[in-house]
């Protein structure tokens, strides 16, 4: 099968490759809405609801002038109906430029882009990889600290199933990070990502307490959701359920350049009275999901950064 | 004891436990005309017990004997020409392994797609080329449609 220029890893990514998406990302948050994709077709394959990923997707695709066909509900398709994902996949390809897809198996999308010189892009496959929200995680890094080297980044809450931060240490390999790993023992970083630390010279740090002096180190906290089905012991999780919960009293100590992100939805594990505080930012991650995913649907489609810098259509805008 | 062959492959040293993996392996149900003879449970100085397989007249592709190494890595194949051993060496794991191996991962797209599993060997683990699991290697099991990769 012919070789197209799908992202459904970010492990594959190289340094060179990140930053010069970050690079891409930046012209669209100065330049959002453009004519850059008139007349193509973006479909949006959503075999899992997920309603935050699909909208901000469908939104980089229509700033760009693309329309988008699609579902968001496998239901009212003929998955239903025993069709395999080779056979939907095949189907789509006829009608579209690129194919954004959520599945709710783990390597859906490797497999797809083997099926179709279509490029797919992995808007998540199970546990498994969801490199749009690590690009969009690091986009946010580099805008609050102004780099992406020897940060000191702190994961908390559940580090075990967790695939936004195990994407992340992946990720931040090239630019030698310090982790913290702040989590109950049930919900602990797994050892293969540790094992892929040490093999990677990252620096990590692993504690179980969540306090105002461990959060006065940090550059980067990215909260996470400890939930309640995660556990087999319920004891353990009434033990811990309020220990991984930030609230504003804690961030007494931060640096000033400490900035709060978390992949949302939030419950009640960062409290709403952090909003207000300046360490705040995951309404703007959120945002830079969109420019993160404008300049991950130029790139599969083999529209580079210099295209898009010689692109003057926002001025119609 | 196992009659000699005049033409064909001898595979010694299988750990009995594995034997009949080794017969799925290389599909000897299907050979229609072919004399086999099977040795289950034979003693073993350095092995306790061990199995061997003769297979007259058939002469197998280096791919179909490297597979054998999943289940079976220290086993050992002849090639017999007019009763004679012509050659003799050990399997060696393929770096990458096609449609042999079953996902532990229920939830890898593998094992709910119509395709064949494709695994990437590393030492003595393999990972799953879509989901990236891991498994140790002695305890793999093996696909239920196995060569129809």
């Amino acid at each position: 099968m012919s070789e197209n220029r799908s992202l459904v890893s970010i492990a594959g990514l190289s340094r060179e490759k990140i930053l010069y998406l970050m690079e891409m990302a930046h012209e669209f948050e100065t330049h959002p809405n453009r004519k850059i994709l008139d007349g193509r077709i973006v479909a949006t394959l959503f075999f899992e609801p997920s309603t935050r990923t699909r909208l901000s997707f469908e939104t980089a695709a229509n700033r760009l002038g693309a329309r988008v066909i699609g579902f968001t509900d496998p239901k009212v398709t003929s998955s239903t109906k025993g069709e395999t994902l080779k056979d939907t996949i095949m189907m789509v390809s006829n009608y579209s430029d690129v194919i954004v897809m959520r599945h709710y198996l783990e390597g859906a999308a490797l497999y797809a882009s083997e099926l179709t010189p279509v490029p797919i892009v992995n808007a998540g496959d199970g546990a498994h990889q969801h490199p749009s929200q690590t690009l969009l995680d690091l986009y946010t890094i580099l805008q609050t600290q102004h780099t992406l080297e020897h940060l000191n980044i702190y994961l908390v809450g559940d580090l075990k199933y967790g695939r936004t931060v195990h994407s992340l240490i992946m990720a931040m390999r090239h630019f030698s990070p310090t982790f913290h790993f702040i989590a109950p023992k049930e919900l602990a970083m797994p050892a293969e990502y540790k094992q892929y630390c040490q093999a990677n010279g990252i620096n990590y740090v692993e504690h179980e307490d969540f306090n105002e002096d461990i959060i006065a180190g940090a550059d980067i906290l990215y909260m996470t959701r400890v939930q309640r089905e995660r556990f087999s012991d319920l004891m353990e999780y009434e033990r811990v359920k309020d220990v991984y919960l930030l609230n504003a009293s804690m961030l007494a100590k931060a640096k000033p350049n400490m900035r709060i992100l978390h992949p949302l939805p939030r419950v009640n594990e960062i409290s709403q009275d952090v909003d207000a505080t300046p360490y705040a930012y995951y309404f703007q991650q959120a945002l830079n999901g969109l420019y993160a995913r404008e300049a991950i649907i130029c790139d599969v489609l083999g529209i580079s950064l210099d295209d898009i810098r010689a692109d003057k259509s926002y001025l119609k805008f | 004891m196992v009659a000699a062959i005049e033409n064909g492959t001898v595979i010694d040293h299988i750990p009995s436990d594995r034997l009949f993996e080794v017969i799925r392996l290389l599909r000897i149900e299907e050979l229609d005309h072919d004399t086999v003879f099977i040795g289950y449970h034979l003693k073993s100085r350095v092995m306790g017990t061990k199995s061997i397989i003769k297979i007259a007249n058939r002469f197998f592709s280096e791919q179909e004997l490297n597979s054998l190494a999943v289940v079976a890595p220290n086993v050992t194949l002849s090639i017999i020409r007019d009763f004679e051993v012509e050659a003799k060496f050990r399997v060696e794991l393929p770096h990458e392994i096609c449609g042999i191996i079953k996902c532990n991962n229920p939830k890898c797209i593998c094992n709910n797609e119509p395709m064949p599993t494709r695994f990437i060997a590393q030492g003595n683990t393999v990972k799953c080329y879509y989901c990236e699991k891991e498994q140790e290697l002695p305890a793999v099991k093996l696909t239920d449609d196995l060569g129809k990769a």
